[in-house]
């Protein structure tokens, strides 16, 4: 309790206020426009952060992450167009039910089930975290070397379909993070005799060419689209307490929104689908899912507004993202040398509940704001796609010219911008590089320091923490096998989907 | 027969056109780069295994070249899809942005942040096909806020244009600290 409060003492600070102010506005707005992202914005905005305080940085880089998905559901049900990726659900049951004139009805659903996606995870968390902190001293190297590899696993088995890509592409991931001078005895690693790449390939270049760049050089390259809304008549106010009708669903996939977020490399799509499928099965009305079903829409935006926040859940106490945007957080971690980890959960609990706290009143405000400005934000989105590519393309200047004032990273980001084009084209994924990056990093420091204690194999899992982590290890490949056997003997049918364009944060 | 059509049908993927000209150079780059391990990152005496600074290059680069290698196999198996080369050229015309790019990083610690962010900011809209003075005029204004949000008020460290140091006194010192 005493951390709470402290917790609430830190956010009574000018900057911290006026952060969330900006993450909270621009996170909606952001989210809302077509084509731009929480990803890319964060990865922009990056850099800029490293000057500011880390709760005034964190607060306005989670405030982008968990306000860009409730801007994005406006695009989502009033044109049939995802705002964010993570929206793309909402649109199955959002725009038939505009379509059906029932578009602010739409809207305020959308609203109150992301309200209560979000603060019920974060409830949970603050209520959680007492127990994060008794449980999270018992990781050490080993137990946290097995957490990144279980992560590095999953994210390859959660892009179904597209395994081996997912594999590949983690793989290189890992293999960029070893590039350059190796930190213990020096050793040039895959540097080619060529100086610029003695430093190694920085996380922030690859993340800013990937997700900003590409998506820059998408737009620009692709036909010119500018998006016509429909404008909304009345009060969506009114509209928000028929959640009530929807507690169940939306409770259900509020929870698993939280389990799915907590889960390394999962995230919010799986969330989703999970949601949405319990909510058709449980339905009396099955059959109006995809064709405006209130539950469908409820399950999709309760299930991804409640990620955020859990997302944070093995950023904070194990320094292990799950996927790409919490990993871009992670280097706003260690630029501030904030650790995360067990450490930060028993030294500096007050800063994690100011986080918690922060994406609370957050929600508040993000709620607030969009009552009232529902219209105006969507009449600002209506920018061409292409302009929109310009701007993304001068602000990814500053994210990467900022960094070190570097000619060579700003050649690196559009190469991996043209790799992210490509990536993004093919409908692969971009999130194993950047987990496999990062990841990779942990994995090598944590089973390095974990050698001298390290006799035989099973040492690895001699302690409780260790031998759960690879039990759940075998669990999941054992129920990948499973799966795999099953689809062998019925096929799934239409598995193209843009699932893992999705799970590129676009 | 029967069986070599089962391993067929084990490895097909959904995929889109273009997926295995991507497939084919990603295998051939983890080979060539599995290739270089000797040279690039020896293994260094007999110490442990897991400590040798080789060894985690070695083990991300076999597992890019088997998944690389069964992702060009489920590519190359799959039946194929119309339009490949339509695709690499859509991956070219990337190229060209990220030309434009390059070129506005190039310019800018000379010509300087503010004058460059607005000329890429016209240019770019010119290339992308608009002309009216409306759009011009936003996006002057738009590159203007970038310049000014990012390097004024944030101070991110962009450093300022050697031609800043030609303008008159009254002005140099505010043109080279916020713009």
């Amino acid at each position: 309790m005493n951390d709470l409060i402290a917790g609430i003492g830190l956010l009574f600070d000018f900057q911290v206020l006026v952060a969330l102010l900006i993450g909270s506005i621009g996170g909606v707005i952001i989210g809302a426009i077509p084509g731009v992202g929480a990803a890319v914005a964060i990865a922009i905005l990056l850099p800029a952060t490293f000057s500011l305080p880390p709760l005034v940085g964190l607060t306005m880089l989670l405030g982008i992450y968990g306000s860009s998905m409730y801007g994005g559901a406006i695009p989502a049900i009033l044109i049939n167009t995802p705002g964010t990726a993570v929206n793309a659900l909402t649109t199955y049951d959002g725009y038939p039910m505009t379509k059906k004139g029932e578009g602010r009805r739409a809207i305020a659903l959308a609203y109150s089930a992301s309200f209560m996606g979000g603060v019920f995870s974060l409830i949970c968390l603050i209520l959680l975290s007492p127990l994060l902190a008794k449980i999270a001293p018992m990781f050490g190297s080993r137990e946290i070397f097995l957490a990144a590899l279980l992560g590095v696993i999953l994210v390859v088995l959660a892009h179904r379909g597209q395994v081996f890509a997912a594999g590949m592409l983690a793989a290189f991931g890992i293999f960029l993070n070893t590039v350059g001078l190796e930190p213990v005895r020096y050793t040039r690693r895959f540097t080619f005799d060529q100086s610029w790449l003695a430093s190694g390939v920085d996380l922030i270049v690859v993340v800013l060419g990937l997700f900003a760049l590409s998506q820059a050089f998408l737009l620009l390259v692709q036909k010119d689209d500018r998006p016509e809304m429909v404008s909304l008549k009345g009060s969506i106010f009114s509209g928000l307490k028929e959640l009530w009708l929807y507690r169940r669903v939306a409770t259900v996939a509020s929870s698993f929104g939280v389990l799915m977020g907590m889960i390394p490399g999962v995230g919010e799509f799986t969330a989703q689908f999970m949601a949405y499928t319990y909510a058709q099965k449980t339905s009396k009305t099955p059959e109006m899912f995809g064709k405006g079903s209130p539950e469908g829409l409820v399950a999709s935006e309760a299930a991804n507004n409640a990620v955020p926040g859990a997302a944070m859940i093995p950023l904070l106490a194990l320094g292990i993202p799950g996927e790409a945007l919490t990993a871009m957080m992670l280097s706003v971690f260690y630029v501030h040398n904030v650790i995360p980890g067990p450490q930060l959960f028993r030294d500096h609990m007050d800063f994690v509940m100011a986080l918690y706290v922060a994406l609370l009143v957050l929600n508040v405000m993000v709620l607030m704001f969009l009552l009232v400005s529902t219209n105006w934000v969507s009449r600002i989105v209506q920018v061409p796609s292409r302009l929109v590519g310009i701007a993304i393309l001068l602000l990814g200047f500053v994210g990467v010219y900022s960094l070190r004032n570097s000619i060579t990273d700003c050649a690196m980001a559009a190469g991996f911008g043209v790799f992210g084009v490509i990536l993004k084209r093919l409908n692969l994924p971009l999130v194993p590089i950047v987990l496999g990056m990062v990841l990779g990093g942990i994995m090598e420091v944590k089973l390095r320091s974990a050698m001298p204690r390290v006799n035989s194999p099973l040492d690895m899992i001699e302690r409780p923490i260790g031998m759960i982590i690879f039990a759940l290890i075998l669990v999941v490949i054992g129920l990948h096998i499973r799966t795999l056997i099953r689809e062998r003997r019925n096929p799934p049918q239409n598995v193209d989907s843009e699932i893992h364009m999705t799970q590129g944060g676009e | 027969m029967s069986r070599l059509k089962s391993l067929q049908e084990l490895f097909k993927r959904y995929r889109r056109p273009g997926d295995l000209v991507f497939a084919t150079v990603f295998f051939l780059t983890a080979v060539f780069l599995m290739t270089q391990l000797g040279t690039q990152a020896p293994w260094r005496g007999s110490r442990n295994i897991f400590a040798q600074p080789a060894f985690w290059p070695t083990a991300s680069l076999i597992a890019m070249v088997l998944f690389s290698g069964l992702h060009f196999l489920s590519s190359a198996l799959s039946d194929r899809q119309p339009g490949r080369w339509a695709e690499v050229w859509q991956w070219i015309r990337a190229c060209e942005f990220a030309g434009w790019f390059l070129v506005y990083v190039w310019i800018v610690p000379t010509l300087g942040y503010l004058p460059t962010t607005i000329l890429a900011a016209l240019l770019l809209a010119l290339r992308s096909g608009y002309r009216s003075l409306k759009i011009m005029l936003t996006m002057a204004i738009m590159a203007a806020v970038i310049v000014v949000v990012f390097r004024g008020f944030l101070q991110v460290r962009i450093p300022a244009g050697a031609l800043y140091d030609y303008l008159p006194a009254s002005i140099r010192v505010f043109w080279l600290t916020y713009l």
